[in-house]
């Protein structure tokens, strides 16, 4: 049962499955993407208090809830690339540091347009908007930390560790808005009892949600395709690759 | 499993572990100063400081809002339920602003007991839904109530 953990550790397979993988779920991507926008932005009705501005909530809500579950992958990544030395979990850990920063900006700023006209404000130094903040700064501290390293191995222990222990900022970001006082509402959607949003809305925004899952999977193994064709630059592979175009 | 890998492995366990409990500490020292507000009840129960800068956090009672004719100038009540605070703000309110809305006003108490408001933020819910079913819940709700 071990042979796909090996396989999956093997970069010219990895390259070729990942290849096979984005023909199909790029594609995908790109119309959920275009059908979720649409319908969002367009279709939907508005919303009785806030009318047009609430639309923001299709691209605020899909980006932060991408961007803490893709802290998870980064910091697993980084676990498995401690404890079985698997060099291309390093490379998914490396590779989930960006993507994960541009979603959680892409959450600050939509946050922070939608704050002006409903709120009142961009910005306040509330419970829930800080943590996000903190999950930016660890994003950019793993990127930080791996580029401040000459020895790569050194450096991919060090932003493993670091993305550990920033694991644990993701609960307090999800619970912020229930353990302490804070502007931002609660969350809209709970998986215990039903959502706070019509149908109507709420179709549109899962469809949003699944397309930032793919956008997510697709721009990791993007990056990961040519980290490792970087370093398999003198490898046997990726010769046969550039002599094959 | 190799043990190596297995000491590898508690010592991850014991990463995370150490890290939750270390911020979980720090958050749980801290509580009073992560809440971005203080609700009416902890005003009126004197724990917010007199005289400097604080945050007042609750519902806008309906009826309570005071316009002034001649100025900007407006006086509403905040509530949680158990007390009631009166805010005093000149300037423009958020267009979210509204009787039985959350609000969060930032300003000064003055020896009254009365929030001097210098920034007024309206605080929305979580509930989302058209104009047409927000009407007919009403509705269906002043039907129930006989109202």
């Amino acid at each position: 049962m071990w042979t796909w953990f090996h396989k999956l550790g093997s970069p010219p397979w990895m390259y070729r499955i990942s290849g096979r993988i984005l023909a199909i779920l790029l594609p995908l991507t790109i119309a959920m993407l275009v059908v979720g926008a649409v319908w969002g932005l367009l279709y939907a009705p508005m919303d009785f208090k806030q009318g047009n501005s609430f639309r923001i909530i299709y691209f605020h809500v899909p980006a932060s809830v991408v961007a803490l579950a893709g802290y998870y992958v980064m910091a697993i990544a980084g676990a498995v690339s401690l404890i079985w030395r698997m060099k291309m979990a390093e490379v998914a850990m490396k590779c989930a540091a960006p993507v994960g920063a541009a979603l959680t900006f892409l959450s600050l700023l939509s946050g922070a347009i939608w704050g002006k006209p409903t709120w009142g404000t961009y910005w306040v130094w509330d419970a829930r908007i800080t943590s996000m903040l903190i999950l930016f700064f660890l994003y950019l501290g793993v990127i930080a930390l791996y580029q401040a390293y000459e020895n790569k191995e050194a450096a991919g222990k060090a932003c493993a560790v670091l993305s550990l222990v920033g694991m644990v900022n993701i609960p307090i970001i999800y619970k912020s808005v229930d353990w302490w006082y804070s502007l931002h509402q609660p969350a809209t959607i709970k998986f215990t009892e039903e959502s706070t949003m019509h149908s109507s809305m709420f179709q549109p925004l899962l469809l949003m949600i699944l397309a930032f899952y793919c956008l997510f999977t697709c721009a990791l193994l993007l990056n990961m395709r040519s980290e490792l064709l970087r370093r398999g630059a003198s490898t046997s592979w990726v010769r046969a690759l550039a002599g094959a175009r | 499993m190799h043990p190596v890998r297995k000491q590898r492995l508690i010592l991850v366990c014991f990463i995370v572990v150490f890290s939750t409990l270390a911020v979980g500490l720090v958050a749980y020292g801290l509580r009073g100063n992560i809440n971005l507000f203080y609700p009416p009840a902890e005003i009126a129960a004197g724990k917010a400081p007199v005289g400097q800068q604080i945050r007042l956090g609750g519902m806008v009672v309906e009826g309570s809002v005071r316009r002034d004719p001649q100025s900007l100038r407006v006086e509403f009540d905040v509530t949680d339920y158990q007390a009631t605070v009166t805010a005093v703000y000149t300037g423009i309110l958020p267009d979210l602003f509204a009787e039985g809305e959350g609000v969060v006003a930032s300003g000064m108490l003055d020896d009254k007991g009365v929030l001097q408001a210098t920034e007024v933020l309206a605080k929305h819910d979580e509930n989302y839904m058209p104009p047409e079913v927000a009407e007919a819940l009403a509705n269906a709700h002043e039907e129930a109530t006989g109202s």
